[in-house]
């Protein structure tokens, strides 16, 4: 059982939610209540990651993220390392990918905000800060919710994405996937089955939580 | 306190109009439904902006689109109640009060509650209140931001008629608690002549009428895109007793008044409804007729329009009604100013609709 890649990939998942949360709750707030011309073209940029083979979106990104990209360039300069074969590029990467499962549910959530009730919340005398905090978010929260739990799990187990961005380096980029393909080559079956096994056993939790705190919600609303 | 209101927009939605609430009165905003009144009530709350705008309360403008002046809704001091209520669903009933407050002050919701006649809901969440109870927090939570203006929009519409009937008696024995303009959009013209001191009506998005609801009701032209049916008049009366055969007696301007039961205590006084078209004319007091409300008057005026019909306009003991009857029987009767007729009310066509209490006001 390789601790370190279980470690990592939590720390991986924890902070592209920390990161997309924020962007699910702005972008999807905006697609949901805004009318505007490039919106379809938007929500079909946002939608591509699902459609692309991750080894395809991860070619990109580690050509996009390289020494020679203006990207990768300014990072080096900020920060003096590259951003290629690293935990932050790893982490940036991992943000991209997630847009959709973070963005979509987000956006079905504040569209089942009623207008009625927006607008009520700012004849209430709201702005629209306090509306979104007091009345959108508490109302969307199923969706928001959702969003983020599906980006945590599906950052746990992505694979191909990883490998091409980050690599396999102990301690800095090699998640639980990652791992679980190493011991199967190494024919170590029973380190990858235990290591699967958790894996599994995070996912059903995670599902399970979402349920629960979803059914909570509902009952607190009907 | 008065609320100036002009609007105008060539589309999508097209709009001309221009009027004042005052202070402490209710307006009616009647027009067909599609007609804009809505969109003009959006307008006043800053959710909807026409092409040419200006809205001011007390002076203090909140849309100018000359002068480039444009309150955000959250800024303009007002309440809503919207048609479907569009209460907080997570919040309780209270909170939902609370909501409004610039501080939240639980007991001053509260008292806002009882003054709507909630009593011991106040921890119910939306979903578990009944219509005519949502709407009574929506009445609260709308003013419980002490606004510069009521706006109501199509408030009874949802509940059934019984709880409408409550709900309206209750939006007038408030209003002696209340010194802003209320602004009321209804397509009901019984409701907003039952409730409102002024009324404007929009056809098209355009004012074809405006002044008080009494001069509004016996105006045929104001009437036409509504339909000549609403023009109708208010008389005062009290409940005495309730008869045996279920006939409700009432004490009225010239004598007693017969209803269909109206299940008020007696004492109670209300103001009824009369359809012109409900009214017959005889220059005799009639004999043996089927009719039991027989109200002697004058004759103050004769109006005659494109029709085949005439308004008669009689004085009841200071009280005005109108009666429409034909160009031909108005001729015939010689019905000049001064004469004396007899009214004639069919009494089972004034429907519980018709009827509103108005403890304190009989105008």
């Amino acid at each position: 059982m390789d601790w370190t890649a279980l470690g990592l990939s939590l720390r991986l998942a924890g902070w592209t939610v920390v990161f997309l949360l924020p962007v699910a709750v702005i972008a999807g707030r905006m697609l949901a209540y805004r009318r505007f011309r490039a919106k379809g073209l938007v929500e079909a940029l946002v939608m591509l990651p699902l459609v692309l083979p991750p080894t395809v979106f991860g070619f990109y990104l580690l050509v996009a993220f390289g020494g020679n990209s203006p990207v990768g360039d300014l990072w080096q300069r900020l920060f003096g390392d590259q951003l290629v074969f690293s935990f932050q590029g790893l982490v940036l990467a991992s943000v991209i990918f997630n847009l959709p499962f973070a963005i979509q549910p987000a956006q079905r959530g504040f569209e089942a905000v009623p207008l009625e009730v927006r607008e009520a919340a700012a004849t209430c005398g709201m702005s629209p800060a306090r509306s979104l905090w007091r009345v959108e978010l508490p109302l969307a929260w199923p969706g928001v919710m959702t969003a983020m739990v599906l980006t945590f799990a599906h950052t746990l187990g992505e694979f191909g994405i990883v490998l091409m961005v980050g690599g396999s380096i102990p301690g800095e980029t090699k998640t639980i996937a990652i791992a679980i393909y190493d011991r199967v080559q190494a024919f170590d079956m029973q380190g990858a089955a235990s290591m699967s096994a958790v894996l599994v056993g995070i996912s059903l939790v995670t599902i399970a939580l979402t349920y629960w705190l979803s059914a909570r919600v509902g009952k607190r609303l009907g | 306190m008065a609320l100036e209101v002009m609007a105008r927009a060539k589309g999508p939605i097209p709009l001309d109009v221009a009027f004042r609430a005052e202070a402490g009165e209710v307006l009616a905003l009647v027009g067909p439904s599609g007609s804009g009144k809505t969109t003009v009530l959006r307008s006043i709350a800053g959710l909807w902006q026409p092409e040419a705008a200006r809205i001011a309360v007390n002076g203090t403008t909140w849309l100018d689109t000359g002068a480039r002046v444009n309150l955000p809704a959250h800024r303009r001091r007002l309440g809503v109640v919207f048609q479907a209520y569009a209460l907080f669903p997570h919040m309780s009933a209270v909170g939902n009060v609370m909501a409004a407050m610039d501080r939240a002050d639980e007991a001053e919701a509260r008292r806002l509650l009882h003054l709507v006649n909630l009593h011991g809901l106040e921890t119910r969440r939306p979903a578990q209140l009944s219509g005519g109870q949502q709407q009574r927090v929506a009445l609260a939570r709308a003013l419980a931001r002490r606004p510069q203006a009521l706006l109501l929009d199509e408030p009874f519409s949802a509940v059934d008629r019984a709880t409408r009937e409550r709900l309206q008696a209750e939006v007038i024995a408030l209003r002696a608690h209340l010194d802003m303009p209320v602004v009321l959009v209804t397509h009901d013209m019984a409701e907003a002549q039952l409730l409102a001191d002024r009324m404007v009506v929009i056809e098209a998005g355009r004012m074809v009428a405006g002044g008080p609801t009494a001069a509004v009701m016996s105006d045929p032209d104001a009437l036409r895109a509504m339909g000549i049916r609403e023009l109708a008049a208010m008389l005062p009366a009290r409940i005495t007793e309730r008869d045996a055969d279920g006939l409700t007696r009432l004490e009225g301007p010239t004598g007693s008044l017969f209803l269909p039961g109206l299940g008020d205590p007696p004492g109670t006084r209300v103001r009824i409804r009369i359809p012109a078209q409900d009214v017959i004319l005889s220059r005799q007091r009639p004999e043996g007729l089927s009719a039991q409300n027989v109200v002697p008057g004058r004759v103050l005026r004769s109006v005659t329009g494109t029709g085949p019909g005439v308004l008669v306009h009689i004085d009841v003991a200071g009280h005005e009604i109108v009666a429409r009857i034909t160009r031909r029987a108005a001729l015939q009767m010689d019905l000049a100013p001064g004469e004396a007729v007899h009214a004639i009310l069919k009494s089972m066509s004034v429907a519980r609709g018709q009827v509103i209490r108005a403890p304190d006001r009989d105008r």
